[in-house]
């Protein structure tokens, strides 16, 4: 243990003496820092503190003496870890308090009594020098609370505990705290708790309006849109799930294909191929008032359409998780019932369709809080209705900025989502009756009877060919020059966004070459963060005990109920000003999707690990290995899987989400979702579609490569593993 | 008090918490060097706790762990020179053989030749020479339980942990198993801890036994004292079957008692210097029945037989209650319905408390 902390108090001295403290201009990477080694901008503390009279550097300074000290003078080792733990964590809290007090501009707190010349000229973000003394105050803390004998005296999974807290406190609850700030605001900058209530449940977002013939306000609107597609995808969900899991249907593989497809399409192209089917000069639009004479509408544009597209998009994830709960529904179960004599209908009524309860409100739940933070859709399709997801975006980005009320709509949004994601919790997810063991179950599931097996196919097989004609129409709708006006074939979107120029070497010449890159690029990057943080976070959960895990598991699944614009505004406001200055940067885009995507790598991760027996951990950890080794020697390659699945999953999140991306892309750093919404503003439907098609067939390709990666890798593993047990 | 030998443990008011379910209640225990202890109990009892907070798997909500004289409480598996052998073996499926017997050595950065070469050394001990390439999953399970064992003693622990080390292991390849378990044991000179919760299995390989119940340890001792002279009824009943009668004791002197059962006066031993209400251990091999009409003892009916093949077992309705007794004598089965006498040696039957 002494060991660690020297090392990690060494560390934590270099980054305090030696690097820049502050951002750095032109980047950490240049060394121009080096070079300007008289500025203050690019000065350590140490020189700061002294040279510059930044007298609130003591403190870290005082906690590195501290921790010297009782390393080298306590002798007693539970004493010693105490003291250390308690040094590191002062150092701590007093550098990460100066940070947030002391800046020169974006929101101040204390400014009455914290009023001296030096304070009030404020600081820029934290560079280089901050991160890296952070992080080692942070591992001396851990690995001192480790040394006094918790979690097993593990220095690792203390020290892995605590840098996940830490990042998911600085980019989970960080952002969205500053959201809660900004709510609190009134128009003259100051802050009161007076005037955000009536301003939180104001009629303007509340208002039921539209019962009696007027219009709603963008809460309503939305929660009775999510109401209408949680429902919605949940009886077709299951009407699919039926057909897949208990009937010979022929078709079978076709299906499978439609659980991917919500996953590679970037949300509004759905949006996009209805406007190509149901717009003014739509297809069938057009059809129509041919063959009957009924009028040309905008119809399309507005609640029904907005509803269509969720509908769309969201009825293969219902799907998902409904198979799983059929799947779940014992077939002895069923067995029983039909030796009690029961017919098939009477089966499915009163035994399985209750023990699928849980699943339909879990599904349900799911739909309706995908449907409320849905952004795409109604940014394309929303015409003039309002809705929470999109208002906030244009309270942002609108002609007049309003953050203060972006942020009370953000905070209706999550209000709303959290709802649902707590009573998901509480009632549904604890709630299974799935019987599930890993056992094989040798029984037959029950065949429909033949009026739910009618029903079934009358309402899922005609919404499979609508969904087919829908995909068909986006790659047809790119190879159109100008839709519903004229109709002849060309390539000339494609190349416009993708042509190359190869007379000179090659040169990307197409508009979409740069987005297209930025996207695969960060989304490379991403992704195996992502798996990282989820993977290790789901170890964490299944493998360890400690005090507060379960809020701990708790926070880490947040972030899947905070919608992609809120994440969006909080990012914009959290991260625009020091102390963390990252807006503008391609950093910024990387850590909010690690941290969108981070509860889909937990998930993964806890289902994977679940199925290796602990005592695999526990006899590396006899055998002499600490949890590291465990873990890579061990653990990850028996993830293998898992691991790769995580990856595909957070790459194609990456590629194809727009909500949080949308408020934080920039002219150097655009991304491909936001340069086709971009497109679809200007009314340049053909470029926006084609470059759908392709993230589409980009994304189909990876997905498609891995999976006959992991395929194969799976196979040799699960037969190991059921043979050796 | 401490014993500084290596391999010693000792446990000083070990308690061990989960939630609000007591796992141990204030166990001391100490184990000596070199021998083999095994932890014997009904399911539920604790055992498993006891190897895990030996092996540094889980922590103690109270009290101090010493292995070899050295305070562990603290100090995380890891750093602990104890190895275990897991009840599903937990061999690593994506390594060889070799590679799950060498894991420990390479972990210790032991250079990977040498780490191979004490491997090799270890599936010798263990019969499994030349079987080092293949996957676990292509050995049989008697196999696989001496890879786990090699993987655990090639690391020369200071104690080595088995946690029911037989239990996946068909009746007959137990034995045999078992015996080469204790055999490599004693050749090695190790500190063993054994759990298992079948009193034969332990009777077969301990030096001592240690029988727990319900968090706490209910007797420690040889397998010959717990057989011969049990505490308790539980002991009496747990190691070895036996008929608990119940009796009253009337007068002691020089460990023989006078007691009354179900009105008849007899004498019989009383290491354990039991008095007032108490409970003859009668085993079911001491029953000693008899159908000839003119014998003495307790009356009974047999209500149920069972031919075994070395033995035959009687279901007896008797004035002493119910029993169950065993008897090798084939000559003379008797049948369901016989009306027979019971009896039995009185100096080999002992008391216990009630
Ligand atoms: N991880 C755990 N969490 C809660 N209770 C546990 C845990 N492990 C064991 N217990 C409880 O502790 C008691 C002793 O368990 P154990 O030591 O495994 O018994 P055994 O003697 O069968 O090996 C049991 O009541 C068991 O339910
Ligand atoms: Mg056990």
């Amino acid at each position: 243990m002494k060991r660690t902390a020297n090392l990690w108090l060494i560390i934590a001295i270099i980054g305090f003496c030696l690097l820049p403290w502050h951002v750095v201009e032109d980047g950490f990477w240049s060394f121009s820092w080096v070079t300007n080694i008289g500025y203050v901008e690019s000065s350590s503390a140490l020189i700061l503190m002294l040279v510059y009279g930044k007298f609130w550097f003591w403190p870290t300074a005082l906690a590195f003496a501290f921790v010297a000290t009782c390393l080298a003078t306590v002798s007693n080792p539970v004493t010693r870890a105490k003291m250390i733990a308690s040094s590191a964590l002062f150092g701590l809290v007093c550098t990460a308090f100066q940070g947030l007090v002391i800046v020169r501009d974006g929101p101040r707190f204390f400014t009455d009594i914290l009023n001296f010349t030096s304070i009030n000229e404020g600081q820029i973000g934290f560079g280089a020098g901050a991160m890296v003394t952070l992080v080692a105050l942070l591992f001396i803390l851990t690995t001192g609370v480790s040394a006094m004998g918790k979690g097993r005296g593990d220095a690792f999974v203390i020290g892995l505990i605590g840098l996940i807290i830490a990042l998911v406190g600085v980019f989970v609850f960080f952002p969205v705290a500053h959201i809660l700030i900004r709510a609190f605001e009134n128009k003259d900058g100051t802050y009161s708790l007076i005037h955000f209530i009536p301003r939180l449940f104001s009629s303007d977002i509340w208002g039921l309006g539209c019962f009696a013939g007027g219009t709603c306000g963008p809460a309503i609107n939305s929660v009775i849109l999510a109401t209408m597609t949680g429902a919605g995808t949940t009886t077709l969900g299951l009407a699919f799930a039926l057909i897949f899991t208990r009937t010979q249907f022929f078709a079978k593989p076709l299906l499978r294909v439609l659980t991917v497809i919500p996953i590679i399409t970037p949300p509004f192209v759905i949006g996009l191929a209805l406007i190509l089917l149901f717009g003014r000069t739509g297809a069938v639009t057009q059809l129509f008032a041919d063959m009957f004479g009924i009028e040309k509408s905008r119809w399309i544009y507005g609640f029904s359409g907005v509803y269509l597209a969720q509908m769309l998009s969201f009825t293969p994830i219902a799907f998902l998780v409904l198979i799983g709960v059929v799947e779940g529904v014992s077939p002895s179960m069923e067995e029983a019932s039909q030796t009690l004599d029961a017919d098939r209908w009477q089966t499915f009524r009163y035994v399985s369709l209750p023990l699928m309860r849980p699943g339909l409100a879990n599904a349900f739940l799911l739909g309706f809080i995908e449907s409320l933070a849905d952004f795409g859709n109604p940014l394309i399709l929303g015409g003039n209705t309002n809705y929470l997801s999109t208002d906030i975006f244009f309270a942002i980005v609108g002609s007049v900025a309003d953050p203060a009320k972006a942020a009370i709509l953000a905070i209706s949004l999550l209000m709303l989502t959290l709802g649902a994601f707590l009573v998901q919790r509480r009632w549904v997810g604890t709630k299974s009756y799935a019987t599930v063991t890993g056992k094989a179950d040798s029984g037959q599931h029950a065949a429909l009877s033949p009026a739910v097996k009618a029903a079934c196919y009358a309402t899922a097989l005609p919404w499979a060919i609508f969904t087919a004609i829908v995909y068909i129409m986006i790659f047809y709708g790119s190879l159109v020059k100008l839709w519903g006006y004229d109709n002849s074939f060309t390539f000339d979107h494609y190349l416009q966004a993708f042509s190359i120029d190869f007379s000179n070497g090659i040169r990307w010449t197409g508009s979409a070459w740069d987005s297209y890159f930025t996207t695969l690029t960060i989304a490379t990057i991403s992704a195996p963060l992502t798996a990282i943080v989820g993977l290790s976070t789901a170890y964490l959960l299944i493998r360890q005990n400690f005090a507060g895990k379960s809020a701990f598991e708790f926070s880490t699944m947040l972030s899947f109920a905070i919608p992609g614009t809120v994440i969006g505004v909080s990012y914009v406001m959290a991260f625009n000003f020091p102390p963390i200055e990252l807006t503008g940067t391609s950093i910024i885009l990387i850590i909010v999707f690690v941290f969108r995507n981070m509860p889909v790598g937990v998930r993964g991760g806890i289902a994977a690990m679940s199925q290796l027996d602990k005592s695999l951990d526990e006899a590396s950890i006899t055998c002499g290995a600490n949890s590291f080794t465990t873990l890579r020697r061990v653990i990850a390659p028996l993830l293998g899987p898992a691991m790769i699945a995580a990856l595909t999953y957070s790459f194609v999140r990456a590629v194809t989400s727009v909500s949080a991306v949308i408020f934080l892309v920039s002219a150097r750093h655009n991304m491909a979702t936001s340069f086709i919404v971009g497109r679809v503003e200007h009314g340049e439907f053909g470029i926006a579609i084609a470059y759908s098609a392709v993230l589409i067939l980009t994304m189909l390709t990876i997905i498609i490569l891995l999976q006959l990666a992991v395929g194969k890798r799976q196979l040799r593993r699960t037969d190991r593993v059921e043979q050796s047990a | 008090m401490q014993d500084f030998k290596p391999g010693s443990v000792h446990f000083n008011g070990v308690v061990k918490k989960y939630g609000a379910v007591t796992a141990l209640t204030k166990l001391d225990l100490s184990i000596e060097p070199g021998k083999l202890v095994t932890l014997l109990g009904p399911s539920g009892c604790g055992k498993t706790t006891t190897l895990r907070l030996i092996a540094g798997l889980e922590s103690a909500t109270h009290g101090s762990i010493h292995i070899g004289g050295e305070d562990v409480t603290h100090l995380s598996a890891t750093y602990r020179k104890v190895s275990m052998v897991f009840q599903s073996y937990a061999l690593f499926p994506h390594m060889s053989v070799i590679e799950n017997v060498a894991y420990g050595l390479t972990v210790k950065s032991i250079p990977k030749k040498e780490a191979h070469e004490k491997a090799e050394d270890g599936l010798k001990m263990v019969g499994l020479e030349g079987f080092g390439q293949r996957l676990p999953s292509e050995l049989s399970g008697g196999q696989q339980q001496r890879v786990a064992v090699a993987r655990a003693i090639v690391l020369e622990p200071d104690v080595l942990l088995l946690d029911e080390p037989l239990s996946n292991l068909d009746a007959k390849l137990r034995r045999h198993v078992r015996e080469e378990i204790r055999q490599i044991q004693q050749n090695l000179g190790l500190t063993a801890v054994y759990v298992t919760h079948d009193q034969e299995e332990a009777m077969a390989v301990s030096d001592r036994i240690i029988v727990m119940r319900n968090a706490e340890i209910a007797q420690e001792g040889t397998p010959s004292d717990l057989y011969q002279r049990p505490n308790s009824s539980f002991i009496a009943d747990f190691i070895g079957d036996a008929n608990l009668i119940d009796c009253e004791v009337t007068s002691t002197k020089d460990k023989r008692s006078k007691i009354d059962v179900n009105g008849q006066e007899l004498t019989v031993n009383n290491i354990a210097a039991v008095s007032g209400n108490a409970k003859l251990v009668l085993r079911p091999h001491q029953v000693i029945l008899s159908n000839s009409g003119t014998a003495k003892g307790f009356k009974g009916n047999i209500t149920y037989a069972a031919y075994l093949g070395n033995q035959i077992q009687y279901t007896i309705e008797s004035d002493l209650g119910h029993l169950f007794a065993t008897s090798i004598t084939y000559d003379a089965p008797l049948s369901v319905g016989d009306n027979v006498k019971i009896s039995f040696d009185t100096t080999q039957v002992s008391l216990v408390s009630d």
